[in-house]
């Protein structure tokens, strides 16, 4: 009788701790699929495009809908920026991601992200995580000469902990130096 | 029915405990073990009413000797004669296998639980007895005795301390597809035995470092999400977050007198080396620099340290008084240079060296300014000094798992420590 609860409680565990529930691993798209196709209609839209076309907003100017950062048809979706090795320069190609984000914050001031500095796995594990880091500030100054304040932004650098691909190869490196900028989750 | 569900259920929590908990270090001895001095560990004999001793002493001394690369121990089987007492020994027999030393000793169960290990170490040419000693020990604590005589042993055949009872700390991690994975902060025995968990988080743990009197890990959590350097006392379990400043809260390293802590802070905006006086609680910036400066870890005398920057484009290794002043550049060769550890008697630093891509782990003799690159692999990281000097620990990542090898200091001898069923990495071996 007094097993019962017990019971219940492992029944439902069970699933998890034989790990054979299966859930979708964080989703990372690749550079390429960026810099071809996303970032590109970004260069195009960001310069004509109001941030009422991207982030509709009510008279309260309280949130209408799903966030815009995670409609794949919204050029704030785009939402990571890739880096060369052992380098904290923004590449030519992820300026125009970063600038629709900024614009976006500078008009949204009750919006704050979390720049996440990362880094592949090449070299140590603290300074890739000094890495990361320079790599999240050098985001956030870009972000700020567009009118958004510090307030708004936060940073973490995980460095090489928190790989988005798994692999030794250069594919997985490219793919795992990164700054991903997050958005809060309601 | 619900009974073959609850023992399903037990089941899967015996697996779930057994895959981080129970995991342990196996040791592979990989290449570089012949050309030891020849020596002979007899079985101990037992006298006890049970049918024989709780553990096997000889065998754990034979492993540690064989282990360090020092030696070259005899099989068993090979031996002409198993003396357990002095009064039996015939050098004879022992010199005809071209040994040249001699182990032999007896376990004595002297109250319940309670032993007495009692044991002789002879050079076989002069037929001196060169060791003869008793460790009391419980149940629990033979194997430490056993890793005592090695150390004993060790002392008196090469004239430097042994350092087989000691510990190490490291970083295991277990990821089950679909799941976070799950980050354990361990310490187990030098040779792999008895694992402890210390902390466990679904947020990475790294840079453990062991205070210099052992009782103590500073270690990097992101359990809140963010960065925060804790210590933890290893006897009680209790910790205290020693720094949560915006930024970056990393890489702890002791001083050698253990009262202060060097850090990588990014407070102002930018990775640099700040001093942690863990009294006061006070920071001291010493580092000022639009660079990265990072990893440090003190000199033997407490009065410099070495760190890792890239202020000369690439990463190298620098020098400043723990005064402040002007950083001095250590490294020269290769394209990177980091994570340096500096030798237990401060004449080396080990550190991650590359050149053309490959990562490994080099010595620099800060006497002669020569660098020697010891291992192969192309993603060797963590290195870590035994406390004694003759092995260097360290992570490589090529495999599938990151895995931990330790290299003799003279590069000779290689090993490698698995984790069945998990990843190990960061390690960092106790003191003395």
């Amino acid at each position: 009788m007094h097993l019962l609860p017990l019971f219940f409680l492992l029944f439902f565990l069970s699933p998890w701790m034989l790990g054979c529930t299966t859930m979708d691993s964080s989703d990372e798209s690749g550079p390429n699929d960026q810099s071809g196709t996303a970032a590109g209609q970004e260069r195009a839209r960001t310069s004509d495009m109001t941030d009422s076309d991207l982030y509709p907003r009510s008279a309260t100017g309280r949130i209408d809908g799903d966030e815009p950062w995670n409609d794949p048809n919204n050029p704030l979706s785009n939402r990571t920026i890739y880096f060369e090795f052992d380098s904290i320069d923004v590449p030519s190609e992820y300026v125009p991601v970063i600038t629709t984000h900024a614009e976006f914050l500078a008009t949204n001031p009750n919006i704050s992200v979390v720049l996440e500095g990362h880094a592949d796995e090449r070299g140590t594990r603290e300074y890739n995580i000094a890495l990361g880091e320079q790599r999240a500030r050098a985001v956030s100054k870009m972000m700020k000469l567009h009118g958004v304040r510090s307030t708004q932004i936060e940073f973490v650098s995980y460095g090489e902990e928190k790989p988005a691909r798994l692999g030794h190869d250069e594919q997985s490196w490219h793919l795992n130096r990164r700054v991903e900028i997050v958005y809060p989750e309601r | 029915m619900v009974k073959r569900y609850v023992g399903l259920a037990l089941l899967c929590i015996a697996w779930v405990m057994s895959s981080t908990a129970h995991a342990r270090l196996t040791i592979e001895i990989t290449g570089g073990t012949e050309g030891g001095l020849p020596i002979a560990i007899v079985p101990f004999g037992w006298d006890g009413p049970a049918l024989r001793a709780p553990v096997d002493i000889a065998s754990i001394v034979a492993a540690d000797l064989h282990r360090s690369g020092r030696f070259t121990t005899i099989p068993e089987q090979e031996m002409l004669s198993k003396p357990t007492r002095p009064d039996a020994v015939n050098f004879r027999n022992w010199k005809a296998l071209n040994q040249e030393a001699l182990v032999i000793g007896r376990v004595h169960e002297v109250g319940a639980g309670r032993y007495a290990v009692r044991f002789q170490l002879f050079d076989v040419f002069k037929g001196d007895r060169l060791a003869d000693y008793t460790i009391e020990a419980k149940a629990s604590e033979l194997r430490n005795s056993a890793h005592r005589i090695s150390d004993i042993i060790y002392e008196k055949l090469t004239g430097e301390p042994g350092a087989f009872s000691t510990r190490i700390a490291y970083v295991a991690v277990t990821s089950r597809s679909g799941k976070q994975p799950v980050y354990a902060l361990q310490v187990a025995d030098a040779d792999g035995y008895n694992p402890r968990t210390i902390v466990t988080s679904t947020e990475p743990i790294l840079s453990p470092a062991w205070s210099p009197d052992g009782k103590k890990l500073a270690y990097v959590s992101f359990e809140t999400k963010r960065s925060a350097v804790f210590v933890q006392t290893l006897s009680t379990g209790a910790r205290e977050k020693v720094a949560e400043f915006p930024g970056i809260n990393g890489a702890p390293a002791w001083s050698p007198d253990g009262r202060q802590i060097a850090l990588t802070l990014s407070k102002e905006g930018n990775p640099d080396i700040y001093i942690l006086n863990l009294t006061t609680r006070a920071v001291r910036k010493l580092t000022q620099n639009s660079a990265i400066d990072t990893e440090p870890t003190w000199s033997r005398d407490g009065r410099r340290i070495v760190f890792t920057s890239d202020r000369g484009g690439r990463p190298q290794l620098y020098s400043i008084s723990v005064n402040g002043g002007k950083a001095k550049r250590l490294t020269f060769e290769g394209d990177y240079n980091a994570g340096g550890v500096f030798s237990p008697d401060g004449t080396r630093l080990a550190l991650v060296h590359a050149n053309r891509g490959d990562f490994r782990i080099a010595v620099l003799d800060l006497t002669t300014g020569g660098l020697s690159v010891l291992t192969q692999g192309s993603l060797d990281e963590s290195p870590s000094f035994a406390p004694n000097g003759s092995m260097i620990l360290y992570a490589n990542g090529n495999n599938e798992r990151s895995q931990l090898s330790a290299v003799s200091a003279d590069g000779r001898v290689h090993q490698r420590l698995v984790l069945d069923g998990g990843e190990v990495r960061e390690p960092a071996w106790s003191p003395l």
